[in-house]
């Protein structure tokens, strides 16, 4: 964090560093994180689509990795994945 | 360096802030009706509709999506205005606060009206007493003619120090009381308030920011300290903005406090909006009998003038603050509560007394200042009485 004290900070409370969302890693928040299987994907992006997080990372049309810094462990992907390629496991501790 | 004369008209307050604000011109008008203020912006929208203002004017569906609005289109660096009363200014209150804290020159008019229950639609000042640390600029007008000046000087005021104002004026008393008006003209009043400079605006692409964002227990404590010096850089710009006016009118407004009869006054009433000019009248009278009376009358009390106050009591044997609200606190009304905190720390302090009056509209006639003026003397001389008494009331 840059201030010190409230002396430095912008009035009205305003934020000028935008976008903020990169620095705010959420994906601690999980409790449960998505397992990929590959073998069953179909590579039809709904997961893509439906992730609230925009976790989920595409290249070339098909699912590269899920970026877990950002994943809150929604299960969201699980659910909607017509092939069950998603499976969510507890995290270990 | 005084403009030519003033322009007279015949106007009740509503009329008078409604003008104001046509010359004013500001670009957004979000508002929603309300007894007594309702005039205001119903006047008002038809200077939009005769093309008479260029104003932007949202017709809203309650007062606390007025405020909303007000701050949307603050935050965009517009020019906003609005007006309400009582219950109006009770759902705004939320917002209210947001405007503040996120530093945005709002300026409304209130017309000051009792809050229920139970329903009543006349005067007092339990509406804006309500929003009093809500962040705000505060100023309450004795009459329509002050409602117009401090309408445009308010403007200037809240642009200054990024913070929004409210110009209360008595409800019906001022605001359906027609008196006569002296204007200036429409290009004196766009010189004086010249143009905002906003400190941010959410529509300058090149400079993106994020406003109102979750804020806990590691900054929210700073950014209110950081709000604060909004407030006391207010104290500071207030009295320059309504000198500078002054000067450049030749009015003779007050900053924070007018003095009536002071001079070698002994006892003082303490006094805000409209129950002032009753007040004078009194004093008039009294200081005619010889008594040593004098008057103090509020005008602004948000930022709170203590030390102007400290000062203009010096040597004063007794004050009698007079309460258009009730505060519950069961020692008195808000302004009577202030009033004496800020006396404490002085060594010699008047003897004070609170008259709780007027509430719901009741009646202020000269015969209760008498009482109030009779009462305050009798305080001053050793008599004694309790914290606060009501006057008006049938006991």
């Amino acid at each position: 964090m840059k201030f010190k004290s409230w002396k430095d900070l912008p009035e009205g409370a305003i934020v000028r560093d935008v976008p903020t969302s990169p620095e705010f890693k959420t994906g601690d928040w999980k409790s449960r994180t998505p397992k990929y299987i590959p073998e069953k994907c179909t590579h039809d992006l709904l997961c893509w689509l439906y992730c609230p997080d925009s976790a989920i990372h595409v290249k070339d049309g098909k699912i590269e990795k899920f970026d877990l810094d950002y994943c809150k462990g929604c299960g969201i992907c699980a659910s909607i994945c017509p092939q069950d390629a998603i499976e969510m496991v507890e995290e270990e501790v | 360096m005084k403009t030519k004369a003033f322009i007279k008209h015949a106007l009740t307050g509503n009329e008078a802030a409604a003008y104001a604000m046509k010359q004013i011109n500001p670009d957004v008008v979000a508002a929603y009706p309300i007894t007594p203020a309702t005039e205001i912006v119903q006047i008002f929208s038809k200077y939009v509709s005769n093309g008479e203002v260029t104003t932007e004017f949202v017709p809203v569906e309650s007062e606390h999506s007025a405020m909303s609005v007000c701050v949307g289109a603050s935050a965009s660096g517009a020019r906003v205005m609005t007006a309400t009363a009582s219950q109006g200014l009770a759902l705004m209150h939320e917002i209210l606060y947001i405007a503040a804290s996120l530093r945005l020159p709002i300026v409304m008019v209130v017309g000051n009206r009792a809050l229920s229950g139970p329903i009543n639609i006349h005067c007092d000042h339990s509406d804006a007493m309500g929003s009093r640390d809500s962040g705000w600029i505060q100023m309450f007008c004795e009459n329509a003619n002050e409602v117009y000046h401090t309408v445009i000087m308010a403007v200037k005021i809240a642009e200054k120090v990024n913070l929004p104002c409210m110009v209360g004026m008595d409800g019906f008393i001022i605001t359906h009381g027609m008196e006569v008006i002296e204007t200036i003209d429409d290009e004196e009043v766009k010189r004086f308030i010249s143009k905002r400079t906003p400190l941010y605006s959410v529509l300058d692409i090149e400079k993106p920011i994020t406003i109102g964002p979750l804020d806990l227990f590691d900054w929210y404590f700073e950014h209110k300290r950081s709000q604060l010096e909004g407030m006391l850089q207010a104290k500071k710009v207030i009295p320059e903005v309504v000198e500078e006016y002054n000067q450049r009118f030749g009015t003779n407004f007050p900053a924070f406090l007018e003095t009536y009869r002071m001079d070698d006054a002994e006892f003082a009433i303490i006094s805000m909006s409209s129950a002032a000019g009753t007040m004078k009248e009194a004093i008039d009278i009294k200081r005619e009998e010889g008594l040593k009376v004098g008057l103090l009358r509020i005008k602004t009390t948000r930022p709170f003038p203590y030390e102007i106050l400290r000062e203009k009591t010096k040597g004063l044997k007794a004050i009698g603050i007079m309460d258009r609200a009730e505060s519950w606190s069961t020692m008195g009304g808000p302004l009577s509560i202030e009033v004496k905190s800020a006396l404490y720390p002085l060594d010699k302090r008047p003897f004070a007394i609170d008259f709780v009056f007027g509430l719901g509209g009741r009646e202020f006639p000269i015969e209760d200042a008498f009482k109030i003026i009779d009462i305050t003397r009798k305080l001053s001389e050793g008599e004694e009485f309790p914290e606060f008494v009501h006057i008006g009331l049938k006991e």
